[in-house]
């Protein structure tokens, strides 16, 4: 028996849910249920005469606890939350069941099985709710300054974009100069701006901001504090140190090109190139392209260079992804090279072409310049070779049935994509998880793209993975829109939903302390023993601890054993 | 709890658990794309799959399911890079329960469900349920 007065209220979704599911059955069996004080349903639990319902019998029956059954938690979990707030109750104490993607759209053909399947998810919801606990956010007063890590375009972008709105920004870049790889480049694709020229604009915006600071030579070193209030040092030219507190951080630290490995189609033989260094060959060419003081009369670009690998012994960590830019860049650099000597012959040895959106245009004007495009196989790749002086390249052309095409040629570009830069300092500073392909992860890739695990750090560019420049910097404004609503408040509420220990049973034995990758356990002390102590402000709530813990003294909040437990035998009991 | 009183029209019951941020979307999905699975499957999310204790898992098999079903971050996973290696010993560990309760470990089975892998949940629910199926035929031969 429990003592708990709870609400359960049973949503018809307007049809969505008690066309396939007996919304009154559900209600009639829940309502004779231990702790269940009033059991209703409702035509739409989130219209505004429902919500106002609930917190009138909220008040009317001093309920302590709340359960609605209606859509997925992901679109109104927030919402009942409130309506539970604005009667006074916890909002910890409501429970949201799932009638409707996980039970009455699966079960359309089968209304009595769908029926008694949402009587068990409500019984289950139910047992959660009568063993839940009111839990308290922190709230934290936020700091309006942001640092952006990385004085790329994207690091720029958003550090002109937070100043307009009225926040201190401290921007530092790792090298000598701000721009990122971008002020290395001329004209870039699809409207050949400059690069350089396209940087400089916008250093000339941050120096006209009188609310932006920015190091160069400068790295983050430490970090303490959490979301809306952290304390960082930063270390510039190797020297000085420097200690500020940051509302928020945004990561925008960039990528590396792929390097190959010596002897990857050819590198290192004279006249095979990367397309970074064709790009630079192509910018300081004034009148005819020549390498090495011999006009080039002939062109072989290679796609999918360190891009798309398969994993194989030798290559124990392929770069499987696609770096998106490079089919663009590449035929961009073939439109360049055309503008300079439109004699030169140009062949493309593609697996794929991948110009998508827009770009398509550029690929159609360099086929009607004379580029010539050949798909090869990944199982037989091109085959570059050197004979006396002369480079051969062989490839099998897969629309031609798979005969052999042997090209001449003066250079050949390697066409090579982006891989994550070395970062593995600010990884550990920052305790940002990195994904399978080494760049920064982000929650969910595409409802909380530039939200990371670390409340407060944000993703902007390809620090989170292959990106163009356009893509890169909508990122970064995503980046900065997020940071702003964060620190736009003055507070942000801490999730209470977080690890908590038992503390008559921890005997600290520190395996929770290892699992956890955050740093949030610490030893603490609790009637003259040593226990595991979890710092609020840094617990994720992951329970990457829970299940290690060899005294099970670890749960976390809302998912806890007892409440598990309940769960399951609710889910699993006879319905009646 | 008898397992037979709770049958869903005598297919196997099978425990999910998802995770908040990957797998349950993926399932909600399925949903929300109204393909079908079975009644027998029902769902709790949790955090992450490698937060999942192995007794909950022995739990629900003693409970009356069976069998249990971990929708994995997999790589996907926000919180932890290596969620995949975390949540294998999880089962593992939860496994090994199962045998020393005189329970077939198959009757745990874990795959990495991602936020659109509405097809995958479907066509791991079906394969799982026949799976479980034949487990209880062979285990009912051996005991005749």
């Amino acid at each position: 028996m429990t003592d708990r007065k709870i609400g359960v209220y049973i949503c018809h979704c307007g049809g969505n849910i008690s066309d396939y599911v007996d919304v009154k059955q559900i209600r009639d069996a829940v309502s004779r249920d231990d702790g269940v004080v009033i059991a209703r349903t409702t035509m739409f639990a989130c219209s505004d005469a429902a919500q106002e319902e609930m917190i009138d019998d909220i008040k009317t029956h001093q309920l302590d606890g709340l359960v609605v059954a209606s859509c997925s938690p992901k679109l109104h979990l927030f919402t009942f939350r409130a309506v539970a707030e604005r009667a006074g109750l916890n909002p910890y104490q409501y429970v949201q069941v799932n009638l409707r993607e996980q039970d009455s759209w699966v079960h359309q053909h089968n209304i009595p099985e769908a029926t008694q399947k949402g009587i068990r998810l409500v019984r289950a919801g139910l047992a959660k709710c009568v063993l839940s606990e009111p839990l308290s956010t922190m709230r934290i007063k936020t700091i309006p300054k942001v640092l952006i890590i990385g004085a790329g375009v994207a690091g720029l972008r958003a550090a002109a974009s937070l100043a307009d709105m009225g926040f201190a920004v401290y921007l530092i870049e790792r090298s000598s100069k701000a721009g990122g790889m971008v002020a290395q480049w001329g004209k870039l694709f699809p409207h050949d701006r400059d690069g350089r020229a396209l940087v400089a604009d916008l250093h000339n915006e941050i120096k006209r901001r009188e609310n932006i600071t920015l190091f160069t030579s400068a790295e983050l070193v430490e970090k303490s504090g959490s979301v809306g209030d952290f304390s960082i040092k930063i270390r510039v030219k190797e020297q000085e140190e420097i200690s500020l507190n940051v509302g928020s951080i945004i990561v925008a630290t960039g990528f590396d090109p792929y390097n190959p490995e010596p002897g990857e189609f050819g590198y290192g033989l004279e006249g095979v190139i990367t397309l970074p260094q064709f790009k630079e060959l192509l910018d300081e060419s004034e009148g005819l392209l020549s390498y090495n003081g011999r006009r080039v009369r002939n062109i072989t670009y290679i796609y999918c260079v360190g891009s798309r690998q398969e994993q194989t012994a030798e290559r124990p960590n392929p770069n499987k992804y696609c770096s998106r830019y490079c089919c663009n860049a590449a035929v961009h650099s073939a439109i360049c090279a055309d503008a300079l000597d439109a004699e030169v012959n140009q062949y493309h040895l593609y697996r794929d072409m991948r110009t998508y959106g827009k770009n398509e245009l550029m690929y159609e004007r360099a086929g009607r310049q004379g580029s010539v495009f050949v798909q090869y196989d990944e199982s037989d790749p091109p085959l570059v070779e050197k004979t006396g002086d002369k480079l051969r390249v062989r490839v099998k052309d897969r629309l031609i049935g798979g005969e052999e095409i042997e090209i001449v040629p003066d250079l050949v570009v390697l066409v090579t994509g982006m891989v994550p830069r070395e970062n593995q300092k600010l990884i550990d500073v920052l305790k940002l998880p990195v994904g399978r392909d080494g760049f920064f992860n982000e929650i969910h890739p595409k409802l909380r793209p530039v939200e990371t695990v670390i409340d407060g750090v944000f993703i902007a560019g390809t620090s989170q993975g292959p990106k163009t420049l356009a893509e890169s910097v909508a990122s970064a404004m995503a980046a900065v829109a997020k940071s702003a609503a964060l620190l736009m408040k003055g507070y942000v509420d801490l999730e209470p939903l977080i690890a908590r220990v038992d503390q008559q049973r921890c005997i600290w034995c520190d395996a929770c302390t290892d699992a956890c990758p955050y740093g949030a356990i610490e030893k603490v002390s609790f009637e003259g023993k040593e226990i595991a102590g979890v710092i609020p402000s840094l617990c994720k709530g992951g329970g990457a601890c829970v299940p290690v813990c060899p005294e099970n003294a670890l749960d976390v909040e809302g998912y806890t054993d007892k409440q598990i437990t309940a769960m399951i035998d609710s889910m699993a009991g006879e319905v009646v | 709890m008898s397992a037979d009183r709770a049958k869903t029209d005598g297919e196997p019951r099978v425990l999910v658990f998802s995770t908040n941020t990957i797998s349950d979307p993926g399932i909600d999905l399925a949903g929300g794309s109204h393909m079908p699975y079975s009644p027998a499957v029902v769902v709790i999310p949790v955090p992450c799959s490698s937060g999942i204790r192995p007794s909950w898992v022995l739990h629900a098999i003693d409970a009356g399911f069976d069998g249990v079903f971990i929708a994995a971050d997999g790589t996907d996973c926000a919180y932890l890079p290596d969620c995949t290696k975390r949540t294998g010993d999880v089962v593992q560990r939860a496994q090994s329960l199962l045998a020393e309760h005189n329970h077939n470990p198959r009757r745990l089975k874990m795959a990495a469900i991602c936020s659109v892998c509405a097809e995958s949940f479907q066509s791991h629910m079906e394969k799982f349920q026949a799976a479980l199926v034949k487990l209880k035929a062979g285990q009912e031969k051996v005991v005749s």
